[in-house]
């Protein structure tokens, strides 16, 4: 076991809090950069995938497993940043000036959708939210001279610092120098004051009050902040799919990436990538299953989504804390051994909390 | 002149008057406890004075300042804060955070400083350090810097709650029950800790609290209330002999 000698206040505000985090962290970047060297486009395709997903996740996740508020409808703002970042580089806008504008208006479209939603508390919000995703769904298709409706809008793939977005290995380093920067800001937000206030308020909402957190405003915020990245996955995606039509902004991604948060671990920044691998290859692996399968089962069109929907039941009875908290008892586990108990994570169940204040 | 004042607060949920036309003053220093039978409307009146219910009438001074309508996470920018009689730790944090939170009122930046964690971000969190370090070398906490509040026992938790109220810097403190649930020893060491919380810090302390000894030990002042109005004030000893207490808690 590791024991950490502290003799500055900074270490505990560094990300890194040791040498073996440092060592590893950069070995992964490391890994990760020297990729496309051993993979082929297929295989980048499918990474740089799951690197949209986990942008999308972290936002999602600062919302849902940071400050406590479920969105069912978080495709929506995947489908704004989308549709934004096409609609400006069609009109001749650079890559590198509509980025931030995506972020800005994701940002924006957050808080003003934020601010009268987050009224609502629990099963309502929830409500609340699968309705804010149709809503943008029927938008995105009436919304013609924007979106192109039904028609779908072709992306413009412009070339960015001389390379073209078709070149996969190009794009693959794009979305993972976006991934990374993603996930730097996630982690300054939450390890300031801000991020602190979302916790307190997953936590306790009436002690972040009484301790002067406006709650109006930072949960409209974490809303916004949410959206932001969300919006970045999304223009990131267009990139991907290449032709945007309204459909793919269902009910069912909005699912996916509840289910990614769900299963990678909620409340955890490293759960948001486990998550987006686990989501991002699981298609592929049903449909590798399906082959084995007899056919009558193997053939059904709703086998999916059915898999998604046990798989997220499966985690939240047996495993809420998803695969970074299964990584968390293992790590713990070798940590320990022999001297591991399996009740060392066994949350004691504490009657103090009652809804008088 | 007194730092903080109630005048005539009446509190009604429906027909029930929780609170009824309650005035009184509290000096700049005091130990002031209120005490009472269950349902008698002391955690409504905590409530009505951090702005989490909306009295029915009256108004509340805090220096001169009327706070009746101030917003519930204004009052601990004015300097008043408090702990709940059931514990509102934030659970999945460790003590370190929940006490870094107490000092989210002197919160200067931005979320765009946050975003890229500039240099005054990460002093302001130097700057939080040290005030939660003095806390925590106040109240003994040393020991659980790091721990998750799930993990921690009752009686440290109920240290957490005061130790995280105490980091705002209030000038006065609302304890809801501050030695419920704890044990003899704890209580001892609270009563030396809430004198010295009078003493060392000057934060004047208002507190809720059933435990007859521990109340005579440590207050100032004494106001006992019964169904929501107030049955008698005064110094500890006036209290105890009082005939309308005797009656309320004994039913002589």
């Amino acid at each position: 076991m590791r024991f950490i000698f502290k003799t500055k206040y900074s270490q505990d505000i560094n990300i890194a809090k040791h040498n073996g985090d440092r060592f590893w962290y950069s070995l992964l970047i490391l890994i990760m950069v020297a990729l496309p060297l051993v993979l082929d486009d297929f295989y980048l395709g499918e990474i740089s995938y799951i690197c949209i997903l986990s942008i999308a996740g972290i936002g999602l996740m600062i919302l849902s497993g940071y400050t406590g508020l479920a969105s069912l409808g978080h495709a929506a703002f995947l489908g704004v940043g989308a549709y934004t970042h096409a609609f400006l580089l069609t009109n001749g806008i650079p890559f590198y000036a509509s980025i931030p504008i995506v972020i800005v208006v994701s940002f924006l479209v957050g808080a003003v959708i934020g601010i009268p939603i987050l009224r609502l508390t629990g099963m309502y919000l929830a409500i609340a939210t699968l309705a804010l995703g149709f809503i943008a769904e029927h938008v995105f298709i009436k919304w013609e001279h924007f979106t192109g409706g039904n028609r779908g809008l072709p992306v413009p793939q412009p070339e960015f610092l001389g390379m073209s977005f078709y070149d996969s290995v190009f794009f693959y380093y794009v979305c993972l120098v976006f991934l990374i920067a993603a996930m730097f800001a996630a982690i300054n937000i939450l390890r300031s004051p801000t991020g602190r206030a979302f916790v307190a308020i997953r936590d306790s909402e009436i002690a972040a009050q009484s301790l002067g957190v406006n709650l109006g405003l930072y949960k409209a915020l974490s809303f916004a902040i949410s959206g932001a990245f969300t919006g970045l996955a999304g223009a990131l995606l267009a990139h991907y799919i290449g032709y945007l039509a309204p459909d793919i902004f269902n009910i069912f991604l909005s699912l996916t990436l509840l289910l990614l948060i769900v299963v990678g671990g909620m409340g955890s920044l490293h759960g948001t990538v486990f998550g987006a691998i686990f989501v991002g290859f699981l298609p592929q692996l049903i449909a590798i299953c399906r082959d084995y399968l007899p056919s009558s089962i193997g053939s059904q069109p709703g086998l999916e989504p059915m898999l998604f929907g046990l798989i997220l039941v499966f985690f939240i009875l047996y495993e809420p804390l998803g695969i970074y908290g299964r990584w968390m008892k293992i790590k713990l586990f070798f940590e320990l051994f022999p001297t591991y108990k399996r009740q060392t994570f066994k949350k004691q169940k504490v009657f103090t909390k009652s809804d008088r204040v | 002149m007194s730092l903080f004042e109630v005048k005539n607060i009446t509190v009604a949920f429906g027909g029930v008057k929780a609170l009824n036309d309650v005035s009184f003053g509290v000096d700049k220093g005091e130990i002031f406890t209120i005490i009472g039978p269950n349902g008698a409307g002391k955690s409504t009146l905590f409530n009505v004075i951090s702005r989490i219910y909306e009295p029915s009438k009256g108004e509340i001074y805090f220096e001169n300042q009327n706070i009746s309508k101030t917003k519930p996470h204004n009052i601990s920018k004015l300097g008043i804060a408090r702990t709940f009689q059931n514990l509102e730790l934030f659970e999945n944090a460790t003590v370190l955070q929940n006490l870094l939170l107490g000092r989210h009122i002197y919160k200067k930046t931005n979320i765009l400083s946050e975003v890229f964690f500039t240099p005054s971000a990460r002093k302001q969190e130097h700057e939080y350090r040290l005030k939660v370090e003095e806390v925590i070398d106040f109240l003994d906490l040393q020991h659980y810097r790091d721990t998750l509040i799930n993990g921690l026992p009752y009686g440290v938790r109920k240290n957490v709650e005061l130790a995280r109220a105490l980091c705002t810097d209030p000038k006065l403190l609302l304890l809801d029950e501050p030695s419920s649930g704890l044990t003899n020893e704890e209580t001892i060491d609270l009563g030396f800790w809430i004198k010295d919380i009078q003493s060392l810090l000057g934060i004047t302390i208002i507190m809720i609290e059933h435990d007859m000894s521990f109340v005579n030990k440590v207050s100032d002042r004494i106001l006992a209330l019964n169904y929501g109005k107030i049955l008698a004030s005064g110094l500890p000893e006036e209290i105890k002999n009082n005939v309308d207490v005797k009656q309320a808690y004994m039913g002589e």
